[in-house]
């Protein structure tokens, strides 16, 4: 009986040249659960997932996938995973049909019963009507959704998703979250990459923040909220003057530092006792805030207090070049 | 926790590991072809180029060209290996399209071997090349070009011509997974076409300035065409086939090989 993780790594290492792209990372996805690697631009999410799935070999480290050693039995854990990678891996010059047969075809399905399978997922993903014709012709999020049936052909047991939602618009973005949630309830592992920390927070049973190729925190979305505290207190400052001197005076408990509306964040529990005692604590002179409000805590907040910057927004798009080997090799 | 346990692999009945890379190949063959099918311009140009060369060195330049018997007699062995070199080069850019693409790291995730994408390449660039040069032969008959072989020259100048589109496709997969993008792939197709003119293909070898006989004489291409000639219009064959099969053969085999690490390098 293989154990009951379905994804283990430890100590993780991968350099390419000089630059260093994970730093003895450790992973964990329990079976059955949904995993999200988080992280900026460039942080190594792509190299783990490429590292798991058996496509790159780490430096250092080990890794088991779905009970199998990933050098060792690359065979063997080839046959129980499927990857759904940034760049679409569908052929636009083929129908979406002919798309998904080939899959089957290639994951060891005979030719009718790749044809019953290709004809069952174009359903689910509601693709029916457009599966004959060719992907050339299809939308962006009609292409992201058969790349995800794509995956699904050989009823994987652990699916890896690099960055699922990129460049989506928020209609197929909800779509595609809907799998997910889908696939979880039937068993299947989902170890996905994201820098959309709502996406994460909404998905993810448990969350690895990957920063500069290290791990700087990993938990469930709740262990991480608290981390920081389950509340923000937010305190507008009269002054630049003021918000300099409180940002020194709170240092590393400042969760969140806008200088723009000389706003800064603290970390609270959001009791009246500690809101009044930090307002007196930064305060004593009771000039420099201007006002106060008590929030709750998001994943930004979190990012920000873990990695001392805030996280990336959408929109730098993926963090392919940094991740991926250098050209040239 | 019964719902817990691994679905079973799907693969398990497959009897062995040669055979499923053969299955896997002929996947890929399938898929090449198809998608060949539909890249209309290529699939254009791969069949109307040669026929429109061929009619134009017949019937414009032919006139003025004197090689001792009719001219497109003499033009047509040239005519198909242009065909068969230029439409085999094609596999380049159609392994540097799927080099680029995310597609390759998903055949790899599925435990297709390299190997088998590249031979899917090569076998649709076999079939594909067969088809366009059994049309340069329909339109060679029509235009006047009447072969004197038999049987078991018609099977040699066949196999002849199989394994030269063999070895050009290979040697085409192996530079689209050195090209960075597919434009840069595209590049081989100019040099590939360009290789018959330095060689018997339209105009007798003794014709051409002397500096350039050693290399026109002795490049790949022309024992190729003078075994086809010989073959078709029963002409000695002399040390050609020898030379063209060596050749081939050579270059077959340092592409596999080549391209076999360059696959590797790349998705590594």
């Amino acid at each position: 009986m293989p154990s009951e993780l379905a994804i283990e790594a430890a100590g993780l290492e991968k350099s390419y040249g000089k630059l260093r792209v994970l730093d003895r990372v450790d992973l964990e996805a329990p079976r059955g659960s949904v995993v999200a690697l988080l992280g900026p631009n460039g942080a190594g999410k792509t190299t783990a997932v490429r590292i798991l799935a058996t496509l790159t070999r780490a430096d250092a480290g080990r890794a088991r996938v779905a009970g199998f050693d990933v050098v060792a039995d690359r065979g063997q854990v080839r046959r129980h995973i499927s990857l759904t990678g940034q760049h679409a891996a569908v052929d636009e010059l083929q129908t979406g049909e002919e798309n998904l047969r080939m899959m089957g075809r290639l994951a060891g399905l005979p030719g009718p019963a790749a044809r019953r399978r290709a004809a069952e997922l174009l359903e689910r993903f509601d693709l029916t009507e457009a599966g004959r014709r060719t992907v050339a012709t299809w939308s962006g999020g009609m292409r992201r959704r058969l790349d995800l049936a794509a995956g699904l052909v050989g009823r994987p047991a652990v699916i890896f998703l690099d960055e699922p939602t990129t460049g989506l618009d928020p209609r197929s973005r909800q779509s595609v979250w809907q799998v997910v949630t889908g696939l979880a309830t039937e068993g299947v592992t989902v170890f996905l990459t994201t820098q959309y920390l709502e996406e994460a927070d909404r998905l993810a049973d448990r969350i690895t923040v990957l920063d500069g190729g290290r791990v700087v925190a990993d938990g469930t979305p709740a262990e991480l909220k608290r981390q920081v505290g389950t509340q923000r207190l937010d305190l507008e400052l009269a002054d630049a003057a003021a918000f300099d001197e409180i940002a020194r005076c709170l240092d590393d408990r400042v969760v969140r530092r806008d200088p723009g509306r000389l706003t800064i964040g603290v970390a609270t529990d959001g009791s009246a006792a500690q809101v009044r005692a930090l307002l007196d604590e930064v305060d004593p002179a009771r000039r420099a805030v201007d006002r106060f409000a008590v929030q709750r805590a998001t994943l930004d907040d979190v990012f920000l207090a873990l990695t001392g910057r805030p996280a990336d927004r959408p929109g730098h798009q993926n963090d392919h070049d940094h991740d991926k080997e250098p050209a040239g090799v | 926790m019964s719902e817990h346990t691994l679905p079973a692999a799907p693969r398990l009945h497959r009897s062995s590991r040669a055979r499923s890379a053969l299955a896997d190949s002929a996947t890929m063959a399938g898929r090449c072809l198809r998608m060949a099918r539909r890249h209309l311009d290529v699939a254009l140009t791969s069949l109307l180029l040669p026929v429109l060369l061929m009619l134009l060195f017949v019937y414009l330049f032919g006139g003025a060209i004197q090689t001792g018997t009719r001219y497109v007699t003499y033009v047509v062995p040239g005519v198909l290996l242009l065909c068969a070199g230029f439409g085999a080069s094609m596999t380049a850019v159609s392994v540097a399209t799927d080099m680029t693409g995310g597609i390759v790291d998903r055949f790899r995730s599925m435990d297709v071997s390299g190997a088998s994408v590249l031979a899917g390449h090569v076998a649709a660039s076999v079939v594909r090349n067969l088809a366009s040069t059994v049309l340069v032969f329909g339109v060679a008959f029509l235009i006047g070009f009447r072969p004197s072989a038999g049987p078991l020259d018609w099977l040699a100048a066949a196999g002849m011509l199989l394994l030269f589109i063999l070895a050009i496709s290979w040697l085409s997969a192996a530079v689209g997974l050195l090209a960075r993008s597919p434009e840069a792939a595209g590049g081989f197709s100019f040099l590939v076409m360009f290789l018959p003119y330095p060689s018997s293909a339209f105009v007798p070898i003794d014709t051409m300035p002397a500096w350039i006989h050693g290399f026109a004489g002795n490049q790949p291409v022309t024992p190729v065409i003078e075994t086809l000639r010989g073959l078709l219009l029963g002409l000695p064959l002399g040390t050609s086939p020898l030379r063209a099969v060596a050749w081939c053969l050579g270059i077959l085999v340092a592409s596999v090989a080549v391209s076999g690490v360059l696959f590797r390098l790349r998705t590594a």
